[in-house]
């Protein structure tokens, strides 16, 4: 969720920096990690103090500020001199940060709108930007490729899906631009062509409007060479095709704060399903969908739904009784956690979904269970019990929350150095002085979820340096492994014997298998601890966004 | 905190009995060392979650960056020259140059300062055969003189050749780059007294197509 200030306007801390610089190294290589950490480094900078400065050659970093500027990680406008001066540079930090959510948002499509939705999300992720045209051939194609021999994936389908996914707002189009040169032919060529670059796509009000294009057929199936030449004679007509579509210049890409409204619908959903129960989680699926569209992106709460409503619109193979839905919307109302509130008595009682407060909750939930994995369960029940509280005393801590004292000063000296908990001073006599002054214990939700955020960018960090070393430790090993199975492969579809077979899968001994074995073990942990950590940040992002919104 | 230390060394100002031990009891040790780099963890963590979506979504984190090493967008600076000139160099061109850019953005929606060459990707897989076959027995002619020449002139036919590929870079843009670009190619490889796909880095053990036939074999 994005908050009003747009992020890439305020500081970056070092663990944020290191990671953006993880992730571009990962996926565009060094090039582009060094450019793109030395622009995160130095705020704004034009061209040519970027290539002075990062001393590379200007046409690498003229290619990787288009392949930064492509992906919507990097946005340009006139610079301090005006239209006429520079164009200067700005990365998007936050932008590099969600390449580490894909899989979530492609795992999304994929449960919503199948293997097509699926292919279509990765396709626009993995390019920044594509047209409606270029992305249902190319889906269309990789569909086809998986299917069975005669069959082919139809472009309207795949339009069908596409045009879903703009409907519901998960796919929208890039902000235009507006070209100052474009309408005077002969003009002098400006250094830019557009005077700034829009920031917010929903400022155009064709953001969600399909174009009209121009397109039947079916996915091409990718041939063995002997039928390189029809491939390429298709291909060739592919490309020629390619202007007549109709949608030329019409970019699309992915609206991510749509699928991060949809995360935390998601998250509010199952808190309710493991706090209450199933019938109640689906009560509150049923108002968040009938709100979709009407709650604006950072509200607080849903718009006000009737019971009656609610009635109306619960799913048919939930057979509740009205009354039963009144005991269940009271249940949630009583419910500690406030995911629902009530506003009025009309229409039988008039509900809303407290997305803020469930938030809060949420973040409130996640710190709590990070004290009690971290230093047990009573330092736990201190943490709760001054979060609940706000202000104690020593003293006052011991007792509420029945532990001894030693052990309870012990506690409370290892959070504190931790930072998780804080000591404030409150004096009864102007001149401080220590025996008459209170010591009383406290924590801030705001300011520990923040540290909390950081300790998360740097675990991610350290994991996928963890990951790069374990890779770079076995790399003989892995590029070996990588070239039996090469020849294994050529082998197979040239109809080998299995003794052949046999041959060559023991050019890799025993104990090798197993160091590879026991390599991909780890490396599929380093990765799911990834994604695992990630779903953590995105509640406290989610969070940390949604009080700055709401001041 | 200071307070006064001054009157009365064994004095404090503060309720001892706070602070959790009595007098006369030894304070805890200070630290000589930092804190070790991996300290021992009190508590195990909590094992990792599981299950078809945790599965899926790892395969897909896994796909994903195997796939972007492959993509245009994977950004290699083009390798400087570090030892002797090798012959080879003229012929390896699937290195990435710096001066050209490996996809086609579009331009009207990047400043104008960084636009640079497009390159169109060298096809190095199967070469089509069979509408190539009189392209290349004029090629053959024109190797024949070339090679004539060749001992006289190898300087001069160096450039020429860089010019003649200028020439068919330029030109690819405008034409369909499919043809000129495999010509250019056939002719380079008709150039050289080996054939295109020996020269391999060993990448491609058992792999090679022998669809090559129709020129020299030795």
């Amino acid at each position: 969720m994005t908050t009003e200030i747009p992020r890439y306007f305020l500081e970056m801390t070092a663990q944020e920096v290191r990671l953006c610089g993880l992730l571009l190294q990962e996926h565009f290589g060094d090039v582009v990690e060094k450019v793109g950490t030395h622009l995160i480094r130095s705020g704004v900078l034009t061209l040519r103090a970027l290539a002075h400065e990062t001393k590379l050659a200007l046409d690498l970093v003229k290619k990787s500020l288009c392949v930064l500027v492509q992906h919507g990680m990097c946005t340009f406008g006139p610079g301090r001199r005006g239209p006429a001066g520079p164009v200067e540079y700005r990365i998007n930090c936050e932008r590099i940060l969600h390449m580490l959510r894909y899989p979530r948002y492609i795992y999304t499509a994929k449960s919503l709108y199948g293997d097509t939705g699926e292919l279509i999300i990765e396709e626009i992720l993995q390019r920044g930007q594509m047209t409606m045209s270029s992305t249902v051939k190319t889906v269309a194609d990789r569909l086809t490729h998986n299917m069975p021999e005669g069959q082919s994936m139809d472009y309207s389908e795949v339009v069908s899906a596409f045009s879903r996914l703009v409907e519901t707002h998960f796919l929208q189009r890039c902000p235009p631009m507006a070209s100052a040169g474009s309408s005077s032919s002969g003009a002098v060529d400006t250094s830019l062509p557009v005077v700034t670059q829009p920031a917010e796509p929903e400022s155009n009000p064709e953001c969600y409007k399909l174009p009209y294009i121009n397109l039947t057929g079916q996915g091409k199936r990718r041939r063995s060479s002997e039928d390189g030449e029809d491939d390429q004679r298709a291909a060739k007509k592919a490309k020629t095709d390619n202007s007549q579509c109709g949608d030329e210049g019409i970019y699309w890409q992915v609206n991510f704060l749509r699928f991060h409204l949809h995360f935390r619908d998601q998250a509010i959903i199952s808190a309710v399903s493991c706090k209450l129960d199933q019938t109640s989680s689906e009560i509150v699926r049923t108002m968040l969908r009938m709100s979709e569209v009407t709650t604006p992106a950072h509200a607080a709460f849903t718009q006000a739904l009737s019971a009656n409503e609610i009635f109306r619109s619960l799913p048919s193979n939930y057979n509740i009784a009205r009354p039963i839905l009144d005991q269940y919307l009271t249940l949630l109302v009583d419910d500690p956690m406030e995911f629902v509130g009530k506003t009025g008595d009309s229409g039988g009682g008039m509900y809303v979904v407290n997305l803020h407060r469930a938030l809060a909750n949420l973040a409130r939930a996640t710190l709590e269970s990070v004290v009690q994995e971290r230093f047990g369960s009573r330092s736990a029940r201190i943490f709760r019990l001054l979060l609940r509280k706000r202000h104690l005393e020593q003293k006052q801590v011991e007792d509420f929350a029945m532990v001894p004292a030693k052990e309870a000063k012990d506690m409370l000296y290892t959070l504190l150095s931790e930072n998780l908990v804080q000591l404030q001073e409150v004096p009864k006599t102007p001149d401080y002085a220590p025996s008459r002054t209170f010591y009383l214990y406290t924590v801030n939700q705001l300011p520990t979820a923040r540290l909390l955020l950081q300790h998360c960018y740097k675990t991610i960090g350290n994991l996928i340096e963890r990951r790069l070393y374990e890779t770079k430790e076995n790399k003989r090993l892995l590029e070996k492994s990588q070239r039996i199975e090469a020849i294994l492969a050529s082998l197979q579809a040239t109809g080998a014997e299995t003794a052949q077979l046999t041959e060559v899968e023991e050019m890799i001994t025993a104990p090798e298998r197993q160091q590879l074995e026991s390599l991909r073990h780890h490396i599929n942990k380093l990765d799911s601890s990834e994604n695992q950590v990630d779903e953590t940040i995105f509640l406290l992002e989610s969070y940390i966004n949604s009080t700055q919104a709401s001041r | 905190m200071a307070g006064n230390r001054g009157r009365g060394r064994s004095q404090f100002t503060f309720n001892v009995d706070a602070l959790g031990f009595g007098r006369g009891d030894s304070l805890p040790t200070s630290a000589h060392t930092p804190s070790p780099l991996f300290p021992p963890m009190q508590f195990r963590p909590v094992p990792l979650h599981t299950g078809e979506e945790v599965e899926y979504m790892l395969a897909l984190k896994q796909e994903l960056r195997a796939s972007s090493k492959n993509l245009p967008f994977h950004i290699k600076a083009a390798r400087t020259k570090t030892d002797v000139a090798r012959y080879s160099d003229k012929y390896q061109n699937g290195e990435p140059k710096n001066n050209c850019i490996e996809w086609s953005p579009d331009w009207s929606r990047m400043p104008k300062e960084l636009c640079i060459k497009v390159r169109k990707p060298r096809k190095t897989g199967a070469k089509p055969q069979p509408a190539r076959k009189p392209k290349v027995s004029a090629g053959k002619e024109e190797v024949l003189q070339k090679l004539e020449t060749l001992e006289k002139s190898e300087q001069e036919q160096h450039s020429e050749e860089e010019a003649d590929e200028e020439k068919k870079k330029q030109k690819d843009e405008e034409e369909e780059p499919d043809v000129d670009e495999d010509y250019d190619e056939e002719e380079l490889e008709d150039e050289t007294d080996y054939i295109m796909s020996y020269f391999d880095n060993g990448e491609d053990f058992g792999a090679d197509s022998d669809d090559n036939m129709d020129e020299a074999v030795y």
